[in-house]
């Protein structure tokens, strides 16, 4: 009951944010932590509830953008289809990637995901059909409301809103399926759960998938909100980072856990961008580096674990060494 | 064989003999406490800007150079594993991954705010001009750097195998447990780790500092150079690290020559996804 309470607060902040404080920075702001949330929620289906420390996300991110932005500079489509397209991409790729790397655990498998999002930046980026260096652009000038290209960020942000609702609610429902029982069961301990006939490498699978698909849609978004594409916006690892640290620090596998950490973070990064201009750039990550090294030695389960009271430093020492 | 397809072998084992000097340190740390190093790439990119700060305002070359910024790599080394490393290695893997991740944005970006983004560069016969060789040219700096890399490297390998601080090291990586027992305190020996590893990176940044590009993002690059070095060698094998990290450097130098310089990277990084597909062992590893 209290849950439920709590629930319908935050859902009514976030419905009424952009219209009590609606300065375009502001509503931007919203939209902008809601569209990194989606990402960060979505990284938490394998990161956190699967316990696999994916590095490379950003190549699903940039599936979405990319088919988003190529379904209109390519085929004059709304940039619309980019959402299915994105996802068809994600999903085989994840299965490309996944059906090895998975095998491996720990820090492999985190190696071989920045190798592979590497790789595809590296191709991308030599791509003239995909823009190369330069990127792909979406419509200048709307031709309907189906190019979604809107002046304000209002629109933007309740579709934000309603998309990363979706997402909570499928990563709700997963761990209350019989899959995220399974993947609370590989995270403790893949080898007792393997020999109590859990399908780990199946699960494990379907969960990149799934966070693949959905990582997808936030990167189609994405592109549509900014009207362009390039490797290092859609392809930078930096975006693979900023999506992992956010979960991390909010609580990486709770599910409220990704809202939180880009609540905090996004802002942050508005705020010191505007402030100080070009140099914040690198004044930015900093801070970012600073924030996950103190949350990795004090509070390894994140902000939330703090309420929660859930997951103590070396509580779930699951997961890791030799394949 | 043509005459430059030797250059281009000769050039790629020398810039791999100090791949295999910085992958060595990745795989000791990681061999004896099976913790990833994300930061290893950003340690290599700190020793570059150790040697260009010392030329810049010092006026010193490699001589004064090198020695400095594995003593200060060195020392990081050991600050981070008493700071950050001796307590994530408790903690779960997550932490783990994202301790070391962590501190490599914060080197990175710390030096990209304090240098900016550009492009730096030693001078071109900071160590002498090019000399030829049987008809081969090559760039003094580059054989230094590739002779002082190959002596290291063996040298830490001898240090491992042949003393009484590499058993006691070795004895660690074993079983901390057993090795308190036996009055060897683990602490110690993995900080000694920690400095060797770093100060090995350190010594490697100085020495390609003389003719590789200097900027913040090399690290990226260099991480997961060392990372196809050490899971191609085997983890923990110094001497699977100096053949992984020699072969490494004449594919890159010959793909660079045979298809094209962009295409370099790329195939490393497959081969590195190869290799951890089919035999995630290594070649001399012993799993």
């Amino acid at each position: 009951m209290r849950r439920l309470v709590w629930l319908s607060v935050v859902a009514a902040i976030a419905i009424a944010y952009p219209l009590l404080l609606s300065s375009p920075f502001q509503q931007r702001l919203g939209a902008l932590v809601l569209l990194y949330a989606i990402a960060a929620s979505a990284w938490n289906i394998v990161g956190g509830y699967a316990g696999q420390v994916s590095v490379g996300h950003v190549v699903f991110f940039g599936c979405g953008a990319y088919a988003a932005m190529g379904s209109y500079a390519k085929f004059g489509l709304s940039p619309l289809f980019g959402i299915p397209g994105g996802i068809v991409l994600a999903v085989a790729l994840a299965a490309i990637i996944g059906v090895p790397t998975l095998r491996l655990s720990g820090h492999y498998f985190s190696m071989a995901t920045i190798a592979v999002a590497e790789t595809m930046r590296l191709i991308v980026t030599n791509t003239e059909w995909l823009g190369a260096a330069v990127g792909l652009s979406g419509p200048t000038v709307p031709r309907n409301v189906f190019d979604l290209s809107f002046l304000s960020s209002l629109p933007y942000y309740y579709l934000f809103l309603a998309v990363l609702a979706i997402t909570l609610l499928v990563t709700w429902w997963m761990t209350n399926s019989r899959m995220g029982f399974y993947l609370r069961a590989i995270k403790d301990s893949e080898r007792a759960a393997r020999s109590l006939g859990a399908p780990a490498s199946r699960t494990k699978l379907y969960a990149y998938m799934l966070s693949a698909a959905l990582t997808s849609v936030a990167g189609a978004l994405y592109a549509m909100m900014f009207g362009f594409v390039d490797p290092e916006s859609g392809l930078g690892i930096l975006i693979s980072v900023k999506i992992l640290i956010m979960a991390a620090l909010g609580g990486a596998g709770l599910l409220f856990g990704p809202l939180v950490g880009a609540a905090i973070l996004v802002p942050l990064e508005e705020i010191s961008n505007s402030w100080l201009g070009g140099k914040g750039a690198g004044l930015t990550f900093v801070v970012y580096g600073a924030i996950i090294v103190v949350i990795a030695r004090f509070q390894p389960g994140g902000l939330l674990s703090l309420f929660t009271g859930r997951r103590k430093p070396g509580a779930d020492k699951g997961a890791g060494h030799a394949p | 064989m043509s005459f430059v397809l030797v250059q281009v072998i000769v050039g790629g084992l020398l810039l791999g003999a100090v791949y295999a000097l910085f992958s060595s340190g990745l795989t000791l740390v990681w061999g004896m406490m099976n913790i990833v190093n994300f930061a290893h790439g950003d340690f290599v990119m700190l020793g570059m800007y150790v040697a260009y700060v010392v030329y810049t305002l010092m006026g010193g070359g490699p001589l004064l150079g090198a020695p400095l910024a594995t003593l200060v790599l060195a020392t990081l080394g050991v600050v981070v594993y008493f700071a950050l490393i001796r307590d994530i290695m408790k903690g779960p893997m997550l932490a783990q991954i994202l301790g070391t991740f962590g501190l490599a944005l914060l080197l990175r970006y710390s030096v990209f705010w304090w240098f900016g983004a550009n492009f730096l560069s030693m001078p071109q016969n900071i160590v002498g001009g090019t000399f030829a060789v049987a008809g081969l040219r090559i760039e003094a700096s580059r054989l230094l750097a590739g002779v002082v890399a190959l002596l290291v490297t063996l040298g830490l390998h001898l240090l491992l195998t042949r003393t009484s601080l590499g058993s006691r090291m070795l004895a660690v990586a074993e079983d901390a447990t057993a090795a308190q027992l036996m009055g060897i305190r683990p602490d110690t020996m993995q900080a000694i780790a920690w400095a060797i590893a770093a100060g090995a990176t350190g010594l490697a940044g100085a020495l390609i500092a003389n003719f590789f590009y200097i900027v913040p993002t090399v690290g990226e690059t260099l991480g997961i150079v060392a990372f196809v070095t050490v899971s191609l060698g085997g983890f923990g094998s110094v001497p699977g690290a100096l053949v992984a990290g020699l072969l490494i450097g004449v594919i890159e130098s010959l793909s660079g020559y045979l298809i094209g310089a962009i295409y370099k990277d790329i195939i490393v990084y497959v081969l590195f996804l190869f290799f951890l597909w089919f035999r995630p062992q290594g070649l001399m590893g012993k799993m």
